[in-house]
């Protein structure tokens, strides 16, 4: 039984000055999708973007092999692939261009096998400006065909894509789990990851309890000791 | 004795017991500094002497060199406590720093107009570049883009965060920027009588300086812990205590 | 049709077998972003180019306000110069970080493994070649309109391009403090201006010394001695500047 890779504890997120969600706890072992699923504004986009360290928490901690994200960030950056909203995808670049400046390193022949991969064969030197927001989105998800880090942060992977692409994608995080990767991701969309079990964390169960004033109000005038509760 | 005094630490550093304790303060704080100020205004305006070359106008220094000694000292500590709050985290170090930037400016306003009353009658003119005036003036310029960033942050705690990183910043530079306005004023005046310099001073001329500069830092700390209050109360509303509070 | 190629199954990989990203050479986040900026700039020529119209432009209004009159201008050409290369490098700094910003890409050079100070040393690099570097050289150019001697041309390229550097560098702090803000761009001159009064006032003086056939090393000295400075320490607060404002 392997140990779990990346564990959550107590983990709160604040935003505009009021919390959004708190006490949050989960573990994830190689292999596993965690679906986050909750109504818009709930904290999932907040959720991805603490654990890809573009925000910091308002409390409580990430263990990425059982120590801090501090003391091993380097290791995890090297271990994520971080794909938010924005495509990241510079239009005055050319699609190889692009995936070559957000995944750097890899020769040319193995960046335009990513592209076919991707779907975007035939496409490697047409200006980004030139294609569609569902080729924008597969540019950026040709990184992970290209550099499959162990951990995936897919914020809405599915938003824009054809039908084509959406099976292809469902391949690819099948194929990423079978070989032990952990994926996380947010979705509207239905999909279909076959025999895959995916864990579902939804965000309405770690909203924080508000105090009203009346119910403070109440519990005074009943002559409780509310400043020591 | 170690235990007391870390208890001590984590209390001051927590808003609400910061409030607490420092409510009791206020009210001294308050004797204090008008006590000294009306001793300190009235020895300055009725019983110090008249500076021999420049009359009665000079008495106005006993207000414009403390403000000009507040305004760099509270842009230091500005500085200093938002660096704690980056550092440490410390919300209180924060909200230090936030009530700090508009009163350093006040300070910073007064020394600038007091400076300039002080012109018309010795030079004749309400303004002059000269180094200490304009120093002044980029102190008050670096003072309103903090204000101003923290008006333009919607985020308390990002808000923070990056008006500690410009108060830092600035704090590296005033001593640069000092440097190079003194460099340039010797250019430009090469008279060896500077009129902002204070020659040497009998005892009952800087006296009367001391508690009035005494009384202007007790009435910085003051305002200081006032605005501290109302800044914890602004950034703590939906807690239970300042509800409680608020009922009662 | 495109064609999709499943990737070969690999049953049985454990997670301690999954490649890592690459790591390229601690230099290679700097080179690798220094080029990608170069290669927009030179996509999109208007932003090589504007900054250099405006700043004749500027240039030229002054003898249009003032006077055409020879001695006069002489004597205003550094002044007038150095302050529209402020003019201009405040303008041109709003595209440092905004469209990264925008299209997401700033996150991911805030995630990448390369460290972020190198990555914010390679954009400011990328930025000053292609806007400062421009300035510097035709400097010449503005101080022949501006009727400045030979040896103050040769000053106000020499000071420039020792100064642009540092104004590059100010212009990104205020720049990273405010990405993303809106109506960011008349808070990042209302943090920057302070900040440039040293590199304003050795720079200038500079070129006034060299005007009037007096030595001006100990200005470029200075210069480049702001110039190191701002090298080795902006980066770190340009870092912690991006780091608050894409944490929204």
């Amino acid at each position: 039984m392997e140990s779990a890779i990346l564990c959550v504890n107590d983990l709160a997120c604040s935003r505009n000055n009021s919390i959004l969600f708190e006490k949050l706890c989960f573990e994830l072992k190689p292999g596993e999708i965690l679906l986050l699923e909750g109504p818009n504004g709930s904290g999932k986009t907040s959720l991805l973007r603490l654990l890809a360290r573009l925000a910091t928490p308002e409390s409580g901690h990430i263990l990425w092999q059982d120590q801090d994200l501090h003391s091993v960030h380097y290791e995890y950056a090297r271990s994520l692939s971080y794909i938010g909203h924005a495509a990241a995808v510079k239009a005055d670049l050319s699609v190889d261009e692009n995936l070559n400046c957000l995944a750097p390193g890899y020769k040319q022949q193995k960046r335009y096998e990513a592209l076919e991969h991707a779907g975007l064969q035939g496409l490697e030197d047409e200006i980004c400006a030139r294609l569609s927001a569902g080729q924008h989105r597969r540019v950026a998800l040709a990184r992970l065909y290209l550099e499959p880090a162990p951990l995936w942060i897919l914020d809405e992977p599915f938003i824009a894509l054809d039908k084509v692409s959406v099976k292809s994608l469902e391949n690819l995080l099948r194929r990423h789990s079978q070989r032990g990767g952990i994926t996380i991701l947010t979705t509207h969309q239905d999909f279909n990851f076959g025999e895959i079990e995916i864990k579902r964390l939804n965000m309405t169960d770690y909203v924080p309890d508000e105090y009203s004033m009346q119910e403070i109000a109440g519990e005074v005038a009943n002559g409780q000791d509310v400043e020591n509760k | 004795m170690y235990e007391k005094l870390k208890r001590l630490y984590h209390q001051l550093g927590s808003p609400r017991y910061f409030y607490q304790i420092s409510g009791k303060f206020v009210p001294l704080l308050a004797v204090f500094s008008v006590a000294l100020l009306v001793i300190g205004v009235i020895w300055a305006l009725l019983f110090a002497p008249a500076d021999y070359q420049q009359g009665h106008s000079f008495r106005i220094i006993y207000i414009h060199v403390p403000s000009a000694i507040l305004a760099q000292s509270c842009y230091m500590l500005m500085a200093a406590a938002g660096a704690v709050g980056l550092i440490w985290k410390m919300k209180l170090a924060d909200m230090v720093a936030k009530a700090s930037a508009p009163l350093g400016a006040s300070f910073t306003l007064i020394a600038l107009l007091t400076g300039s009353i002080w012109g018309k009658p010795t030079w004749g003119t309400w303004w002059i570049w000269d180094a200490r005036l304009t120093s002044m003036l980029v102190l008050l310029f670096l003072y309103i883009g903090i204000i101003a960033m923290h008006g333009a942050i919607q985020n308390v705690k990002n808000a923070a965060k990056a008006t500690a990183i410009l108060a830092l910043v600035g704090a590296v530079n005033i001593p640069i920027i000092k440097f190079s306005v003194d460099w340039w004023n010797t250019l430009h005046q090469p008279a060896t009588f500077k009129l902002t310099e204070k020659p040497a001073m009998p005892p009952d001329m800087w006296v009367p300086l001391l508690i009035c500069l005494l009384g202007f830092y007790v009435l910085f700390f003051l305002l200081l812990l006032m605005r501290t209050r109302c800044e914890i109360i602004d950034r703590e509303r939906k807690s239970k205590w300042v509800r409680l509070m608020a009922i009662r | 049709m495109a064609k999709f190629e499943i990737m070969p199954e690999q049953k049985g990989s454990s997670f301690s077998s999954l490649a890592l990203r690459h790591d390229n050479g601690l230099f290679s986040g700097f080179w690798n972003i220094l080029k990608r900026d170069l290669l927009l700039t030179f996509r999109r020529r208007s932003d090589l180019v504007n900054p250099l119209f405006f700043l004749l432009m500027v240039v030229s209004m002054f003898p249009l306000a003032v006077s055409p009159d020879q001695s006069l201008l002489r004597d205003l050409a550094p002044g007038i110069v150095w302050v529209a290369a402020l003019l201009s490098t405040l303008l041109a700094v709003d595209r440092l970080f905004q469209r990264d910003f925008e299209d997401g890409s700033l996150e991911q050079l805030l995630i990448s493994p390369s460290p972020l100070y190198l990555t914010v040393m390679g954009k400011i690099c990328a930025h000053w070649i292609v806007t400062g570097l421009p300035m510097a050289l035709i400097a010449p150019v503005m101080g022949a309109m501006l009727f400045l001697s030979p040896e103050g041309m040769l000053a106000m390229l020499a000071s420039l391009l020792l100064g642009t550097p540092t104004l590059s560098m100010i212009s990104a702090i205020g720049a990273g403090l405010t990405v993303g803000i809106r109506g960011g761009g008349l808070l990042v001159a209302l943090i920057a201006l302070p900040l440039y009064i040293p590199v304003l006032i050795f720079g200038a003086g500079a070129v006034v010394a060299a005007n009037d056939g007096l030595p001006y090393s100990g200005q470029l000295g200075l210069l480049a001695a702001l110039m190191v400075l701002a090298f080795t320490l902006s980066p770190l607060a340009i870092a912690a500047s991006l780091r608050i404002s894409v944490d929204d």
